[in-house]
């Protein structure tokens, strides 16, 4: 037994019950597929019991670990022993320490919020324990995924919600570009999972283990080649997860589900899980500043091609999903720039989880209010129709663009701040820029959807969303404007000290200039891009249907810079003629060439033409040959 | 010494006698008592796994041994091992279910039922046999019923599909009688030579201590190889396989798909490589290329069929690709990963075929285009697919991750080009299987004929569901059926002598090193 997991506490009180953080929403889930409409009823209230519930039992198991002395917050729950097969041992433990604990709180929290959501928002919908059954698996199967203590039960969780993705996205199954979409994010995702189990399987055949502690432990006796190849294939499974490039492509289609899924799944929680996997692997990526400089740039390429494309998107999701990605893109950059800087990704992670979830609800309330319409070239004037969401919106505005003292402006100030003293000044003025894009486009947003005249269709009058919806709005909001200051009330910050016995003790990074007057600069773009938004979008009329006339960058931002066209015609249609050319084959070359040894072998072709013209002489001949055969084997043998 | 396998061999086959002597104004009377005959063969096998200890030394449980043909030296010798008991289980499990499914069979109803019962026999004669000459017996008489229910109850080509099939196996099977014939021989040959009475043996666990030059064990490998490698299939053995499942009617295309495709990567496991350990390392690489090009082939002409079952036919080949992969990789993960493969391709394959069956009894077609939006009317069926299809697409939480993860350890360690390449089926099997779903499954309804199709019926429902359970069961605590098929593999390693490869970053004390493949923890 390994020293890290010897320091461990056992599970006892509160710890005791981690178990249930999997079986109660899993078992959620079961009760509510299987029970099928016998659920119906009150299907949807048992699943956020279930969650409210699992919420419940993390913050006491994080106050539990709280009281521990620092050094030692660790607490290891053993359940069984999944994949026994020689040294090859999986074992399903469930492991609670300061970065799990920090991530069960924000799922069950944001995922408790999306389910009081949903109780209103999908009311109507005659599927709605469908639904709920799938939130209850999603939830189990990312808890999982946190409280992994390997590499392969990680996988597992990894998969499973992966699995719930699919299940959420396509789930008005009826309508074909939902079923699309979902096949392609999950399909997408196995592309990267090629890389994540070829890392997995490369973790064993050099560890000869999978268990974090052990491998983290020895991390250090890894040959550079090695910890690349390793660090490398894992951030190819995190750039699908989290929708980065160049696997970014499944996320803004993955919005055809339904607006809670993609508030809970494909903002807050769930793609941020590639941010989660490098934080959590970050001993193995230490041992490769190759592997750590690729997640930088993979961060930073994707902040500016999220945030361009986010720029021209007349789609109100379709602008929050492509800010998703953006801003995930700051995560890898944070947790690229190494030592220093994984807590503050880690940061980012829970902020964006704060604000971005308010916005998709939000999103989703606004929906509501004008009959599913979700171009924001049809909005317009909101605010005053549907003030709860309104209001909240612009908390999450506020935090999104970084603006002081919202929870945006600490942990992307902290990002740019690492970059700068790193000395990386590209990084930071390429991050400064996407920060400019980030007030330009969510301040289009604003001013497209809440602000300006209405452009609504007659028959549509815009109301407020029922207070299951603008709850958990009001909650966000909150956190979205003091979550930041909360977390980072210190010098040193509150939860960077907290994730110290996961990332390791830093000291805080040394800036050439007071860290104020990078601020400053920050907020001036900021102000610059929103600025610029609103004489775009405020001061001047919009038209109800999108100009077809348009310079050459929007016209590229709108064919998403192309990624889907490269992909269809590189990948896509050569695989299908490979695969047509493969079944000719198949039929012309292996099949006639079998059939016609066969039919030498018979004798000739003639006799295999009469052995098909009626079975039983056909069977008869072939026993008898066989038998004949035997016996004429046997007697020659025996007599030799 | 209770005879329990003989038990096991004979209630289906005095059941089909039963069966076939049912009065013909009375088919259901032939259903229901083919039905309680299969249950109580599932019983008994269940009752005989309790008799099983899994931790003996020796290899082979439950061993029955008389003098059957004196003059040849062949005996009636059955016994199980792990692997053996693990497929005769799934025999057993799947025999009542295809039954059931096939309820709705109208014509010709005795003798369909009554030649299942002859085939489940026959399998479990293929597993449990211990004479060679027992187990060739078995082989080919296997072939009989499913000859004549792909010939007489298939589809629109089922004569040409049955032929086919028949052909390829006999074929391959006379092949592989060559071998055991040179294999009696120098049994014959080498007893005469150590001065006991010159008799030859059939005897599997006898045959294990004959010597042999390279260049003969290479020949006689080759012959067994053509047997399996056309039962399992191989590729470019394989194209038999599309032909007989599709035209097969439900029960056969799942009994095909779920057991006697086992047969072929159970004939590796127990006889190609224990037999000839050193022609098997000889081609120990040739056999995992070949796997590998199953995954990739299989997967890539599965995607573009436009018949269902003939696309579920290609993925056989993909995940059979998987299993030999795994057995000849020779590590202890790999090929326990491919016994437990068997298994879960059994289930997962087979309940595929079972949903594809309630499909075409609804609609009578096999075309994909056809479907569409099925999961708006029929939504259990539709969910049953989609659970078999992940099942099928490897997901973790269900059985057919586990082989398939165990499968890729254990290559990777031996071969790392392959193991990457094979790992690449992994976003082939979602493609094909998605695809697959998506367009019989979802989207508006297109074809009017799919308007009202009715959901399973609660006799559907309990065919479909006792599989489904095993899946998930068997995703979530694989660990009895790993222990069980653990020793098999072992003994199949102790045979082939070849060390496990260690960690490229031992422990300190360096003990991994000398680490002997199976060794168990």
């Amino acid at each position: 037994m390994s020293l890290a997991a010897e320091s461990a506490h056992a599970a006892t009180g509160v710890h005791a019950l981690l178990w249930l953080l999997l079986a109660l929403p899993f078992g959620g889930a079961l009760v509510l597929l299987v029970g099928a409409k016998r659920t119906d009823r009150w299907g949807h209230l048992l699943a956020t019991v279930i969650s409210a519930t699992t919420f419940v039992l993390s913050v006491a198991s994080f106050a539990k670990l709280l009281s521990y002395d620092e050094h030692g917050r660790k607490v290891v729950q053993h359940l069984f022993t999944y994949l026994p097969v020689g040294r090859f041992k999986v074992d399903v433990d469930l492991v609670l320490d300061p970065l799990s604990a920090a991530f069960i709180l924000l799922v069950t929290g944001v995922g408790t919020l999306v389910h009081v959501y949903s109780i209103g928002y999908m009311e109507h919908d005659p599927q709605r324990r469908r639904f709920f059954a799938y939130l209850n698996l999603f939830l189990g199967s990312m808890l999982l995924l946190v409280l992994a203590s390997n590499f392969v039960v990680l996988y597992v969780g990894w998969e499973l919600v992966g699995v719930s993705s699919f299940l959420l996205i396509g789930f008005w199954h009826h309508k074909n570009s939902a079923s699309t979409a979902a096949k392609k994010a999950f399909v997408t995702n196995r592309v990267g999972d090629v890389g994540l189990s070829i890392a997995v399987v490369l973790i064993f055949v050099t560890f000869g283990t999978v268990a974090f502690d052990e491998v983290f432990a020895r991390a250090g006796a890894l040959s550079a080649g090695t910890a690349t190849g390793i660090c490398l294939l894992l951030l190819l499974g995190a750039c699908a997860k989290s929708a980065q490039f160049p696997l970014h492509v499944w996320l803004p289609d993955a919005m055809e589900g339904p607006t809670p899924a993609s508030a809970l799944i494909h903002a807050a929680t769930m793609v941020t899980a590639g941010v989660y996997l490098i934080a959590r692997a970050n001993p193995l990526f230490a041992q490769s500043q190759t592997a750590l400089n690729l997640v930088m740039a993979v961060g930073i390429i994707t902040v500016l091609i999220g945030g361009v494309i986010a720029c021209v998107q007349d789609d109100i999701k379709k602008v929050l999903a492509y800010s998703t990605i953006s801003q995930i893109g700051y995560m890898f950059l944070g947790v690229g720039l190494g030592a220093t800087a994984y807590s503050i990704g880690i940061f980012h992670l829970l902020t964006h989880g704060f604000f971005k979830a308010l916005m998709f609800m939000g999103a989703g309330s606004v929906m509501h209010g004008v009959h599913d319409e979700t171009d924001m070239r049809r909005m317009g004037g909101l605010s005053k129709a549907m003030p709860v969401t309104y209001w909240t919106f612009v908390a999450g505005w506020l935090a999104i663009i970084g603006m002081f003292p919202f929870a945006g402006f600490w942990s992307k100030d902290q990002i740019l701040e690492s970059a700068f003293a790193k000395g990386d000044y590209l990084l930071w003025a390429l991050g400064l820029f996407g920060a400019g894009l980030t007030a330009f486009y969510m301040t289009r947003l604003m001013c497209m959807t809440f602000w300006g005249p209405s452009r609504v269709d007659k028959d549509v009058h815009p109301h407020e969303s029922p207070s299951t919806m603008t709850l958990p709005l009001v909650v966000l909001a909150v956190l979205s404007l003091v979550g930041g200051f909360l977390l980072n009330t210190t010098t040193e910050g509150a939860l960077t000290h907290w994730l110290e016995p996961v990332f390791g003790h830093t000291e805080h990074p040394h800036l050439p200039v007071h860290p104020i007057v990078l601020s400053v600069i920050t907020l001036v773009v900021v102000v610059i891009g929103a600025y610029t938004a609103k004489v775009l979008y405020l001061d001047r009329p919009i038209e109800r249907t999108a100009p077809e006339v348009v310079t050459p960058p929007t016209r590229w931002a709108r064919k998403k810079l192309y990624f889907d066209s490269v992909y269809e015609s590189v990948l896509m249609r050569p695989g299908q003629y490979l695969a047509r050319a493969l079944v000719f084959f198949d039929a012309k070359g292996i099949d006639s060439v079998v059939n016609g040894a066969a039919a030498l072998v018979g004798g000739t072709s003639g006799r295999l033409r009469r052995l098909q013209t009626g079975y039983v002489r056909s069977y008869a001949l072939g026993i008898a040959g066989g038998a004949a055969l035997l016996v004429v084997g046997l007697v020659v043998v025996t007599a030799l | 010494m209770s005879p329990w396998i003989s038990a096991l061999l004979v209630i289906p086959l005095v059941g089909a006698f039963g069966v076939a002597c049912t009065p013909r104004s009375k088919p259901d009377l032939a259903k229901e008592l083919a039905f309680v005959v299969s249950l109580v063969t599932f019983v008994a096998s269940i009752a005989m796994a309790f008799q099983y200890d899994t931790g003996a030394t020796e290899q082979f449980q439950l061993v029955e041994d008389h003098a059957w043909i004196a003059q040849f030296g062949v005996r009636y010798k059955v016994g199980v091992d792990g692997a053996a008991l693990a497929l005769i289980l799934l025999t057993t499990f799947l025999t009542p279910i295809v039954l059931l499914a096939s309820w709705r069979q109208e014509a010709k109803v005795k003798t369909y039922f009554a030649l299942f019962l002859v085939l489940e026999t026959g399998m479990i004669g293929v597993f449990a046999a211990l004479d060679l000459f027992l187990f060739y017996v078995f082989f080919e008489a296997m072939l009989v019923p499913m000859y004549f229910l792909i010939g007489v109850y298939g589809g629109e080509r089922r004569v040409y599909a049955a032929v086919k099939f028949f052909l390829y196996t006999l074929f391959a099977g006379l092949l592989m009688l060559v071998s055991i014939l040179g294999l009696y021989f120098m049994s014959r040959q080498q007893a005469g030579a150590i001065g006991a009475a010159a008799q030859g043996t059939f005897d599997y666990e006898k045959l294990l201590n004959l010597t042999m030059s390279s260049g003969t064990a290479k020949v006689l490998f080759l012959g067994f190889f053509i047997a399996f490698a056309v039962k399992v299939p191989v590729f470019p053995f394989h194209t038999w396989l599309p032909d007989a499942h599709t035209e097969a009617p439900t029960g056969g295309s799942v009994i095909l798909a779920a057991v006697m495709l086992k047969i072929g990567t159970f004939g590796f496991l127990r006889y190609a490589i224990p037999l000839f350990p050193s022609a098997a390392r000889y081609f120990a690489t040739t056999m995992m290329v070949l796997g590998v090009i199953g995954i990739i082939y299989g997967s890539l002409v599965a995607m573009v069929q436009k018949d269902v079952k003939r696309l579920v036919a290609y993925t056989s080949v993909a995940h059979l690709g998987f299993i030999v992969l795994g057995l000849f990789a020779f590590t202890m993960q790999s090929g326990s990963g491919g016994v437990l493969y068997m298994v879960n391709h059994g289930l997962s394959t087979g309940a595929l075929f079972l949903v594809i069956g309630f499909l075409y009894e609804r609609r009578h077609t096999r075309l994909i285009e056809e479907y569409g939006g099925i999961q708006s009317t029929a939504p259990l069926l539709a969910a049953s697919f989609l659970v078999a299809g992940l099942s099928s697409l490897a997901l973790p939480g269900l059985n057919g991750f586990v082989s398939e993860f165990l499968v890729l350890v254990g290559t990777f360690a031996r071969h790392r080009v392959l193991g990457v390449v094979a790992t690449f089926g992994i976003v082939l099997a979602a493609l094909y299987i998605l695809i697959a779903y998506q367009r019989t499954m979802t989207g508006p309804i297109t074809n009017e004929a799919n308007r009202d199709l009715p959901d399973l019926s609660l006799r559907e429902k309990v065919v479909i569901a006792p599989v489904l359970v095993a899946i998930l069961a068997l995703g979530v605590y694989p660990r009895p059926v790993l222990d069980l098929v653990a020793p098999s593999v072992d003994r199949m390693l102790e045979r082939v002598h070849t060390r496990e490869p260690a960690p490229s970053l031992a422990e300190e004390t360096g003990e991994d090193k000398s680490v002997q493949i199976g060794e168990q923890q």
